[in-house]
């Protein structure tokens, strides 16, 4: 199926475009796809990337993108640019994570072979033989497989400070020195299977903690780039060109078609359309716009296509002073200490001494410098962290990944801490409690016929009212009705035949108030209306999350008005009329009083409050910036997925509560055993593993904390 | 005991040439669409492909 299409040779230049395309869900789509896209002019390969619900297409630069995307639709498939995944440069730290574990799991198993005959009794000759291959193998793995600690461990020394890795590098570090000392001197303990062990639970660990990062941000990464990243720019000769947000300049004229975000702030030549500014300022009414009006980046045109001339672009924009407050509150989410470190901090400083205090205990015992050594090195080998390595990341990983299912994707561990923390919950109003997206208000003034017609010709159209009235059918259970010569007309609206009469989809003649569609159908004019209606669950999540002692309130810039009755409904306290940076400054006030406050908003005007606040979630159709600034993002209609997220990092919490003390109780138990000079690498061995399955078993039982409340 | 001169270089090798077809399927992105492989199987081959 990729086989090259005929009258193109492989000297031909292609070049290569990426797609998502989200609408993937099965093999019969991939096959679809790859096909169709095969048999498209000019296309020389397609191939389908399912798990990223991508599609990359090697074609002919003469072949545009966007005709791609046509023949997507035609397929069947909505489909977006790709773009340049700005969260995806973690895929190589995964990768470069997985060698170094591939490496230490080779080491490991060789070196474990040799050991096992070697506590099994073997005799002095054999024993040194294999204390050399085990070097052989031991020492090259330990330097590959041990570069992220000790890069790591020497990132934070140079800054003076201590994290997990210090006292794991340190431990490795003496243990591979010790034993290459016995090897030569032809000892009779040697730690190499300790060292390799040791590293390798912890880069399964590391490796757990990476894998959870990147699928939560490609999924990411496949919501955003629907919002203003570029636009079709009016030619001289009248073609349009698609031209990227950056390299928009004032006195270019785009067109933005119905559904379409604003690149650039402009000024409306043409054209008569309705704007909702939702994101950018939280206001929920949509406004009509004409000719000479301005509008902004980040604004999404819900009406009729509009030529407008860009009167700012890129850094001058509106948006541009919204990300530069981002910027400024993002910088105090970096000071935020991780569980593992804090550990760490007391961890270090005790294991050190413990061990320092041995050696010199058994030197004033009278026992010989070499024997001193090696029992301060037992010490280290047996407290050395695997089980706390793995305290964290095993749990986080099992959480989020259970979150996951649930609709929420968690950017990374850090996050799930934060959210356990969270006393306090500002939610943002358009887009984020309600849906962001117009909905029919009155289906049911429709009767059954009409509804069927409705369907059909709304699904034909893409734009943002068709979308909402076909979504809202298809959930009332209705079927549509089969037309004829259905055609669209842009600005205008649907037009076909059924059973021989005109119906049609079109916009009202007259301008009313809200957003309205009227349906024709046998002469009759029935008018639909569009409101933007809060999520189903909104007030049974508000409930779930003051059950568990969370407090909760709005913060919009929708008018006063609008947010007082949305908060009297849900009984909570909400401000209106909120710009960027008050909410931050709300965010600053309730930080300074010691509040950990959760934020969950959507739009632009939400980024530097998502940015400054203790921890964030976005919803999945928020704008990019926000999915960015955001630490989670729940995809779908409900909300509950942010009660959950907090119940679920709490038990989280709990968890990696429990493998801390277990870790704790290991050591006490343990510790005793190397300073009294009792632990021979056999016993290391047994006690790594042991505590490893031990924290990892437990840290498996969270798969069920996403469950029914009750049930945890 | 000679047996061991053979034995282990033997695991040895086994064990690298694991490592290395890990490293290279790595490489080749045999990793990069779990799902996508579970499913192509079930794509049937047109007859008028090809």
């Amino acid at each position: 199926m990729n086989a090259p299409a005929p009258g193109l040779s492989a000297a031909d230049t292609c070049i290569d475009s990426r797609f998502t395309v989200p609408g993937m869900r099965c093999a019969g789509c991939i096959g679809k796809v790859e096909r169709g896209l095969a048999a498209v002019p000019g296309v020389a390969a397609a191939r389908v990337n399912f798990s990223a619900k991508r599609v990359a297409v090697s074609h002919a630069p003469a072949l545009t993108e966007d005709a791609i995307i046509d023949e997507l639709r035609k397929l069947g498939f909505e489909a977006e640019r790709a773009a340049d995944n700005p969260l995806g440069r973690d895929d190589a730290e995964t990768k470069r994570l997985l060698r170094a574990l591939a490496v230490a799991a080779f080491g490991m198993m060789n070196i474990m072979l040799l050991s096992v005959s070697i506590w099994a009794g073997a005799d002095a000759v054999t024993r040194e033989m294999f204390h050399w291959i085990s070097a052989l193998i031991a020492v090259p793995v330990i330097l590959y497989a041990g570069r992220p600690f000790f890069s790591s461990a020497l990132m934070a020394l140079r800054y003076r400070r201590t994290n997990m890795d210090v006292p794991i590098s340190i431990g490795v570090l003496l243990a591979t020195g010790l034993s290459l000392y016995e090897t030569i001197v032809g000892g009779e303990h040697a730690y190499f299977d300790g060292a390799v062990m040791l590293l390798f639970f912890l880069l399964a660990g590391r490796v757990l903690d990476a894998m959870m990062r990147s699928r939560a941000r490609s999924g990411i990464a496949s919501l955003l780039g629907r919002m203003g990243r570029g636009a079709h720019v009016v030619q001289p000769d009248g073609t349009t060109l698609y031209v990227e947000a950056e390299r928009l300049a004032p006195g270019m004229v785009m067109l933005v078609a119905a559904g379409e975000a604003l690149a650039a702030d402009g000024e409306v030549l043409e054209g008569r359309t309705t704007i909702d500014s939702s994101m950018l300022t939280g206001e929920s009414d949509p406004r009509p716009a004409g000719p000479g009006d301005t509008i902004h980046a980040g604004m999404v045109n819900l009406g009729n296509p509009v030529r407008l001339k860009v009167t700012a672009a890129a850094q001058d924009t509106a948006i541009a002073d919204i990300a530069r407050l981002m910027d400024e509150a993002g910088q105090s989410r970096s000071r935020y200490v991780r569980i593992a470190d804090k550990a760490s901090r007391i961890y270090a400083p005790v294991v050190h001494s413990l061990a320092f205090l041995s050696f010199c205990g058994w030197m004033l015992a009278g026992a010989g410098i070499y024997q001193s050594l090696t029992v301060a090195v037992a010490v280290l080998i047996i407290t050395c962290p695997c089980a706390l390595g793995l305290a964290v990341p095993a749990a986080q990983v099992v959480a989020a990944g259970a979150l996951m299912k649930r609709g929420l994707l968690i950017k990374d561990g850090s996050a799930l801490e934060r959210l356990a923390e969270v006393d306090e919950a500002l939610f943002d109003k358009t887009g984020t409690l309600t849906l962001g997206e117009p909905r029919p208000t009155d289906l049911f003034a429709l009767d059954p016929r009409a509804r069927a017609i409705a369907l059909a010709l709304a699904q034909g159209s893409r734009h943002p009212l068709s979308r909402g009235l076909a979504l809202a059918l298809r959930e009332a259970g209705t079927e549509p009705a089969a037309l004829d010569d259905l055609a669209e007309t842009a600005g205008s609206g649907m037009t076909a035949r059924f059973e021989g009469h005109d119906v049609a989809l079109i916009r009202p003649e007259i301008e009313t108030a809200g957003l309205a569609v009227d349906l024709m159908v046998d002469g009759t004019r029935a008018r639909i209306g569009f409101a933007d209606p809060l999520r189903p669950d909104v007030a049974e999540t508000i409930a779930a999350l003051g059950r568990q002692g969370i407090g909760c309130g709005i913060v919009s810039g929708d008018r006063v008005e609008t947010v007082a009755s949305v908060a009297a409904d849900l009984g909570l306290a909400g401000s209106g009329g909120m710009s960027p940076s008050q909410k931050l400054d709300l965010l600053g006030e309730r930080a300074a009083q010691g509040h950990k406050v959760l934020m969950v908003g959507d739009g632009l005007n939400d980024g530097p409050a998502l940015a400054g606040a203790h921890v964030s979630i976005a919803p999945g159709g928020a704008s990019d910036v926000s999915q960015q600034a955001a630490d989670a993002v729940f995809v779908g209609e409900r909300f509950m997925p942010v009660a959950l997220a907090v119940r679920v990092a709490r038990a989280t919490m709990g968890i990696v509560r429990q493998n801390f003390a277990m870790a704790a109780i290991y050591n006490t138990l343990a510790v005793p055993l190397a300073i009294l000079g009792f632990v021979t690498p056999l016993i290391a061995a047994i006690a790594m593993s042991a505590s490893s399955l031990l924290v990892v078993g437990n840290s498996l039982r969270l798969a069920r904390a996403a469950g029914p409340e009750s049930a945890s | 005991m000679s047996i061991l001169g053979f034995l282990i270089p033997l695991a040895l090798l086994m064990g690298l040439v694991g490592l290395g077809a890990f490293f290279w399927a790595m490489k080749s992105g045999q990793f990069e669409d779990l799902d996508g492989a579970a499913n192509r199987i079930l794509i049937d081959e047109e007859e008028e492909d090809k």
